[in-house]
């Protein structure tokens, strides 16, 4: 009933002068969001199988780049539409214009590594004038994925494999428009002698050395930087059933800026400044440190020891086409409780189907039900496993994402809300 | 960031909470999962931080407080070895010092290809020696690392954390 509510309320809100009867009390379990399709601070979103042909659960967006100041220009489609990280990234094959390189203070080339779940990216900080659908920002640093100007240090990798091409991205790029304005933050502005650094500069093609970098000069989720529509995003995909080859909806800018990115009635969960995180409780048990991301591309939920009815997907020499997601024997359905650190809640239905079932389509590329462990998170005090609602979560969901300190009719972000 | 002191669901198995603060002396350089007490100190090192002992029954943690956000508690059995470690942080600490000799394994599992499908959710390695688990997003990380056949007697997975 309260997901009811909530969805009827925020489809009042988000419809303007548009009148819904929702007031009747009948139970439904329709979900019915109306998606933007029209203004400047609407760009297209794609969920299909990606530039590489590879993903699932992917959502895809175009971004074009301009060599600042100029009309030379250009457009990169497949780019990732990511709530999880900030910042554009841009894999340098498909660039075919040469952007000015960002130096550091010594005069020496700026690159950066960032830290993804199980990859990470590398490459020169570059500056572009940003237009994605009808918004600018002007002189964003961004990063160009490559590792042929300047050799990853060790200390980048950290054992993980690299996600500097297109085929191992699966994308053309990420654009990252999470809750966090720069992809790194104050701990950037000063070289971390005991920790994991983000920015380099390079005196020679292989010789890179920690760096401090000022927030201006961090690579930035755009949206910060257009001159308006900028405190954040709003995702709309339409309700899934089951799976779907492709799906479309918007990446609108903005929140209660225009009149199709108010809030309406949507519930707004305040999160964590430092971990971007709030809680999702199950069965009673809170789980910290849990997120909703559109870049992930499942559920990733607790684990099969937490939820005996949510085995693994097997993972053998012959048989790893759905490892690291969850197959159980049927669809299993849950429902958990967000909670956010402003004391909203609201219950999340969702199911969870057999991951290997579910990959011997062909064409299907949108899949609602699919979901895998998540093992660990970060928690108040301790290591724990958590929810990460993945894009399957915005199926069917509005979901507003309000950048740190950025001031919204709901409150200053950072928060998501839905 | 993270204040560990006073967690009850942490240290209720803990006979014995009496922390102190150890100072950095001159250690071993490298090492740490698998390796010895020693190691812990090399790590405390490398990541410049500050490091508390609580003591369970048949082993005792290690806590190190980086100076960048980080905290690594490092699992020591009675014995004296390192048979777990779990850490949180904004950034995933260096692998390559907590890791130590289980690292090169730890970094070809990330290299193997699984599914012919993109896969974007927590690191997950299983393999008979060694388990690592990595869950989070850029700017909250969280991980663990366990040799299996390490855990004392009665000490549950789970319990590294």
């Amino acid at each position: 009933m309260r997901t009811f509510r909530a969805v009827c309320t925020a489809v009042i809100g988000l419809a303007g002068a548009f009148s819904i009867g929702c007031g009747g009390g009948s139970s439904s379990s329709t979900k019915t969001n109306v998606i933007a399709t029209t203004g400047q601070n609407v760009a297209p979103i794609v969920v299909n199988s990606g530039p590489a042909n590879n993903y699932a659960n992917g959502a895809f967006t175009s971004v074009t780049v301009c060599i600042p100041g100029t009309s030379t220009c250009q457009t990169v489609d497949g780019m990732l539409v990511d709530t999880g990280s900030s910042g554009l990234r841009i894999v340098s094959s498909v660039l075919t214009i040469a952007l000015p390189q960002q130096k550091a203070p010594s005069g020496n080339p700026v690159a950066e590594c960032l830290q993804f779940l199980g990859s990470y990216t590398w490459g020169p900080v570059q500056t572009a004038d940003v237009q994605i659908g009808g918004e600018k920002a002007a002189g964003t640093p961004l990063q160009v994925l490559s590792d042929t100007e300047f050799t990853a240090p060790t200390a980048c990798s950290n054992g993980f494999p690299p996600a500097n091409t297109v085929a191992n991205l699966g994308a053309n790029g990420i654009l990252g428009v999470g809750p966090a304005a720069q992809d790194c933050g104050i701990s950037c502005e000063q070289v971390q002698t005991g920790g994991f650094n983000l920015y380099y500069q390079c005196s020679s093609s292989t010789s890179c050395q920690p760096v401090a970098e000022t927030l201006a000069q961090q690579v930035i989720n755009p949206v910060a930087l257009f001159p308006e529509d900028n405190n954040g995003v709003v995702i709309e995909l339409p309700a899934v059933s089951g799976s779907a080859a492709t799906l479309t909806g918007s990446l609108v800018f903005g929140i209660g800026t225009q009149s199709n990115n108010a809030l309406g009635s949507a519930t707004i969960f305040g999160i964590d400044p430092s971990s971007l995180s709030f809680t999702t409780s199950y069965q009673g048990t809170p789980y910290h440190g849990s997120f909703i991301d559109s870049g992930s591309n499942g559920y990733f939920i607790l684990d099969s020891g937490i939820v005996p009815s949510l085995p693994d997907c097997p993972n053998t020499p012959t048989d790893s086409v759905a490892a690291g997601f969850y197959c159980p024997t049927s669809t299993q359905t849950f429902s958990a409780i967000n909670q956010g650190t402003n004391g909203a809640s609201g219950t999340v239905n969702f199911s969870i189907a057999n991951a290997e079932t579910l990959f011997t389509s062909t064409t299907d590329t949108v899949f609602s039900e699919l979901g895998g462990p998540s093992i660990l998170g970060s928690g108040s005090t301790t290591v724990q496993p958590y929810f990460d609602w993945g894009l399957p979560f915005f199926y069917g969901h509005n979901v507003y994402t309000a950048i740190e300190s950025a001031s919204t009719p709901g409150g200053n972000g950072p928060y998501w809300a839905y | 960031m993270v204040e560990q002191r006073g967690n009850s669901i942490h240290l209720k198995m803990l006979v014995m909470a009496a922390a102190l603060i150890i100072g950095a002396a001159p250690t071993p350089a490298w090492a740490s999962l698998g390796g010895d007490t020693a190691s812990v100190q090399a790590d405390q090192i490398h990541l410049q931080g500050r490091r508390t002992m609580t003591a369970a029954d048949s082993y005792t943690v290690h806590e190190i407080q980086g100076t960048s956000g980080t905290v690594v508690r490092e699992y020591v059995s009675s014995e004296g070895n390192v048979f777990g470690i779990a850490w949180q942080g904004p950034w995933v600490p260096d692998m390559r010092q907590l890791l130590g000799s289980y690292f090169d394994q730890y970094a070809r599992a990330n290299q193997a290809k699984t599914g012919a499908r993109i896969r974007r959710g927590p690191v997950l390695i299983n393999e008979p020696g060694l388990v690592v688990q990595i869950g989070g997003h850029p700017r909250a990380f969280a991980g663990r690392a366990y040799v299996p056949g390490m855990l004392p007697s009665g000490v549950r997975a789970k319990s590294i954390q």
